[in-house]
């Protein structure tokens, strides 16, 4: 890359991704125009991905705080008590942009990423997830898309050998130009031997450890603060590559060194490379740096301080070590056969300094550079409102075959069918902890390591019900990764957002994301589940078209014995089968809707917080008194789907009974809405009376047995006048949930075929 | 105590769990023997653990052998010690010249993490000593490259001196079903696992470490463990 001289023109300045204004406010922190790589500097730390300049007015409303937080936002990730003297470190952040335009990389640096934000607060990174969504399989480059992005942090996870063992696919024609890779892991440190992103104690040394720098990935950040147009192709060389190899040998060796005393902080070159890094850790201690460009580990000749400043290369560490101890700190990196090598000294200046053989390139007050950065109120204004869904113009299927090909469509349907295909190419089951691995329970469960404990792990948001009303949308993500958490037996304990929208220029996107922080707020007060980690990804748009709004919840729940873990499928034949809680529900942003009508229509099913809280205290009692043998919470393709999810794994029927209540069939079978969940038990009568007492609802459906799924409508108290809705063999059922992914992807499925036959007809 | 050493190679990322296994569940000893050290420090078992040794960059297991333990570890097996190759480890003893074969890529060119089912058979070896023939396992993969290969002269040969100790199987220990191959992964005459003529070498697929406690859904995975422990008591077997 050529460097500049000032002054700059207008061109460049907007390249750097700054507006004149604010190139105009960099002048005046400095007193003269800044030097080429002063420019790029600013350039990163005043993007979006790393100031948060458009989210910051509105990110102070979220809860971050609990007598189980230890470590909220502005770490790099969160940090809760465990009890036993453990903590649990956590984060879910997004690779969108990247993933886009080099699906395999960029999912794969995704990963890693997440995993460096994790031990390097001293955790042994325990557990990865992903919640991805994309656009139609049909749509220009979807198959390939989705295949790169699993084969990319299939390939990072299984080489770095920690396990990916939940995770959230949703395709919707909304994301067809920007598809969302978010990234989660999860850690486990000693309560006393967490490590924080410091640059403390004048004169100490700073170190870089890891792979050397490239040009790969310069001004990532940037790219990710700015929506996609036609040059998105022309962006792939802003793409990082990952190498999972040296990420493991960067875990042992981080790991170790932070067991001894050698170090005083350590923080990882995520986002903005090595500027970010060091300008985070001096602003957090008020210190100053100096760093010495000549001496980072370089992979190409001829780089620039420029380029090595905003390279985005991976596996790279940041540590400021205690004076005297740099000889121990290079022998425990070398073991490994990683570079380890001064670059620098802590200032007490405020300024951040690098040299280039001696000559000072850069020269910035670090307040400028962090505090200052831009924040803007921007502009908010409340969308258009939704179409509503005219039930009248959607035909009601016919009861009976009809149904059941409504059914079988709704399983086919990549988001709702098994996700087999993508976690069968993720290693599951290394470091022996998986107690519930993936499609198994509602909510992944492993080992809390050297305790009988099991931490849950579920993520997800239906960007649906965002889009509707941002912040019922919002709060709805919540309150299902709590039940999601709850329904395996674990009590929900913290929670950590990805906030992915399209571009906070626009009024209504504004709006929507302040809706959202909202609907997060209400939600996590409601269930005591502080939010202590997160991100903001801005700018998912395309052409001014934007993503469904999608504030991704990562929710974590602590369980006393893992071994109590109960999974969403029936069990055995004899099983009494319940529906617990009266959630609203409806076809408004359903999958069957979508599916009928190809369109999102409203409206969004309302939640009731409070009664929300009341099903998830009930099931923990529930599951307290050992009476649940399975939980499956209703979500995407309503009753019908969930009844049918929980008989597959273990080929069990079930007969169910509901009561005729005046609504459609194919609402009662196919409605979407939260706080209802569907569990089995071997004691229905205890069951029932817990409920009663608690005052939750509880409706008895049938008894689990057979090799066939049948819903039946009985008038209340004639449970013998009953039509049947549907019946068809579980096994039927499964081929078709079990190939619908794949047929997908392969685009196999005719489209025409794909939707019920219908008939204007009322059963 | 029987003494277990595992050998850590960089990238290796079964390590602990194996020493976890040994340590807290079977009731041994496990311990890691780093790949830069030249002894055992007083084995009576050596395992070679799953991972992505040396990134499998160039071939999996390819660079691992040049290892300076890897002497030790010959030395070991030559005087007729245990040996077990699990997932990286049987890749790497197979390119290190103790089992034959190699392991390529997975037919449908994917990694593969699924329960799958083996059938004991062929020999009596350090690691199946005691397992009844034809008994069926529940074992784990998580592999890329576990599509097990040689020439016919070879796998006749294998077959014959009763060198193929674990086959891919149905839950009923079917193998050859028309039109279903039992191996996911290609592999030729669905061989999950080999041994060397004498026994005491054996490098298999799936991860037995990862299935002995009821808590992680199968136990089988322990019956290998058991099964050294009785030949290092002299109890049978092949040593």
């Amino acid at each position: 890359m050529k460097t500049l001289q000032p002054p700059y023109t207008s061109e460049v300045i907007a390249a750097h991704g700054l507006t004149d204004a604010e190139y105009a406010r960099i002048e005046a922190h400095l007193g003269r125009a800044p030097t080429w790589p002063e420019l790029g500097v600013f350039s990163v730390l005043w993007s979006e991905h790393c100031s948060y300049k458009s989210s910051r007015v509105h990110l102070g409303r979220l809860p971050t705080k609990g007598p189980q937080v230890i470590h909220g936002p502005g770490e790099n990730a969160g940090v809760v008590d465990a009890g036993d003297g453990l903590v649990l470190v956590f984060k879910m952040e997004s690779h969108n942009h990247p993933s886009f335009i080099e699906p395999r990389q960029g999912a794969a640096t995704g990963v890693g990423g997440i995993l460096r934000d994790v031990f390097t607060m001293g955790a042994r990174p325990i557990a990865l997830a992903d919640a991805l969504r994309f656009g139609s399989p049909d749509a220009a480059r979807m198959s390939h898309l989705v295949k790169g992005v699993v084969h990319g942090i299939g390939g990072y996870g299984n080489c770095v050998g920690v396990p990916t063992v939940t995770g959230d696919v949703m395709f919707d024609p909304e994301y067809d130009g920007n598809i969302l890779v978010n990234a989660f892991a999860l850690g486990v440190a000693r309560k006393d031997g967490i490590f924080l992103g410091r640059a403390e104690g004048i004169g100490n040394p700073v170190f870089y450890v890891g792979s050397k720098t490239g040009r790969d990935g310069i001004h990532g950040a940037t790219m990710a603060s700015a929506e996609f147009g036609a040059d998105s192709e022309a962006k792939r060389p802003t793409v990082q590559v990952g190498d999972p190899f040296i990420e493991k040998l960067l875990i042992e060796a981080c790991l170790e060194v932070m067991s001894t005393d050698v170090l005083v902080g350590i923080q990882d070159m995520g986002a903005a490379g090595l500027t970010s890094s060091s300008c985070e850790m001096a602003a957090r201690s008020g210190s100053g740096l100096v760093l010495r460009l000549d001496q980072i580990p370089m992979r190409e000749t001829g780089m620039t301080p420029y380029e090595l400043l905003l390279s985005e290369s991976q596996e790279r560490m940041l540590m400021v070590c205690r004076r005297g101890e740099e000889s121990r700190l290079v022998a425990l990196v070398a073991r490994w056969g990683l570079d380890v090598c001064e670059v620098g000294t802590v200032t007490d200046t405020g300024r951040y300094v690098c040299t280039w053989h001696g000559e000072v390139v850069v020269d910035v007050p670090i307040g400028a550079l962090v505090d200052d950065a831009p924040k803007y109120n921007r502009p908010m204004a409340a969308p258009p409102p939704m179409p509503v869904l005219d039930l009248d113009a959607l035909p009601v299927p016919h009861v009976g075959a009809a149904m059941t090909e409504a059914l079988l469509s709704l399983l086919a349907r990549p988001t709702i069918a098994s996700k087999r295909w993508v976690y069968r190419q993720y290693d599951h089951m290394v470091r022996t902890g998986t107690v519930l691995r993936p499609g198994q329970g509602d909510a992944a469960v492993v080992r809390l390591p050297e305790t009988s404990r099991g931490v849950a792990i579920s993520v997800g948001c239906n960007g649906r019900f965002v889009a509707l009303d941002a912040r019922r949308g919002a709060a709805m993500a919540v309150a299902e990764a709590a039940l999601n958490v709850v329904c395996v037996g674990a009590r929900p304990l913290a929670v950590t957002d990805c906030l992915n929208f399209a571009s906070p220029e626009r009024p209504e996107v504004m709006y929507s994301f302040s809706e959202a922080i909202d609907g997060l707020a209400e939600a996590c007060l409601a269930i005591d589940a502080p939010i202590v980690s997160g991100n903001v990804s801005f700018y998912n748009e395309t052409h001014k078209r934007g993503i469904l709004p999608t504030p991704m919840i990562g929710l974590i729940g602590l369980m006393d014995d893992a071994s109590r873990a109960v999974g969403q499928a029936f069990k055995e034949a004899g099983h009494e089968v319940f529906l617990l809680g009266k959630g609203d529900f409806g076809l408004g942003g359903s999958e069957y809707a979508a599916l009928c009508l190809g369109a999102l229509q409203g409206p969004a099913p309302s939640l009731d917080l409070a009664a929300h809280r009341l099903l998830l205290d009930t099931l923990l009692t529930l599951h307290e008194a050992g009476l649940i043998t399975s939980a499956h919470d209703v979500s995407e393709g309503g009753l019908a789907v969930c009844l049918a999810e929980a008989c597959f794994e273990f080929g069990v029927g079930l007969v169910a009974t509901v009561p005729t209540t005046g609504a459609r069939p194919d609402v009662l079978l196919f409605g979407e809405g939260p706080s209802r969940v569907v569990v089995s038990t071997q004691d229905g009568d205890r069951l029932i009376e817990t409920c009663r007492f608690a005052g939750l609802a509880c409706r008895r459906l049938g008894l689990t047995g057979g090799d066939v799924l049948s819903m039946r409508l009985a008038p209340a108290g004639h449970s013998d006048a009953t039509t049947t809705l549907f019946d068809a063999p579980v096994s039927r059922l499964r081929d078709s949930w079990a190939e619908g992914f794949e047929q997908a992807l392969k685009g196999a499925r005719d489209p025409a075929s794909v939707g019920p036959t219908t008939q204007e007809t009322e059963p | 105590m029987t003494r277990f050493a595992v050998i850590s190679f960089p990238g290796s990322n079964c390590d602990d769990d194996c020493v976890r296994v040994v340590n807290e569940v079977v009731g041994e000893t496990g311990y890691k023997v780093r790949h830069d050290e030249r002894t055992l420090d007083r084995a009576d078992v050596v395992l070679l653990p799953g991972g992505f040794s040396f990134g499998d960059y160039l071939r999996c297991g390819a660079i691992a052998r040049f290892s300076p333990i890897m002497d030790a570890v010959r030395a070991f097996a030559a005087a007729g010690g245990p040996v077990l190759g699990i997932c990286n480890g049987f890749q790497i003893l197979t390119e290190a010249g103790l089992l034959p074969g190699v392991l390529r890529r997975n037919v449908g060119l994917s990694f593969i993490c699924e329960d799958t089912f083996v059938r004991v058979e062929g020999r009596q070896t350090a690691f199946t000593n005691g397992l009844e023939p034809g008994s069926v396992l529940k074992l784990p993969i998580a592999h890329n490259e576990g599509n097990y290969f040689a020439d016919d002269e070879t796998l006749n040969r294998l077959e014959g001196e009763g060198q193929v100790v674990f086959r891919y199987c149905t839950e009923r220990g079917e193998t050859g079903l028309p039109g279903r191959p039992a191996a996911p992964n290609g592999a030729a005459r669905d061989i999950a696992g080999v041994s060397n003529v004498r026994g005491n070498i054996v490098g298999l697929m799936p991860h037995p470490e990862r299935c002995c406690e009821p808590l992680l859904g199968g136990v089988h995975g322990r019956q290998l463990f058991d099964a050294v422990l009785r030949t290092i008591a002299g109890d049978g077997g092949p040593l």
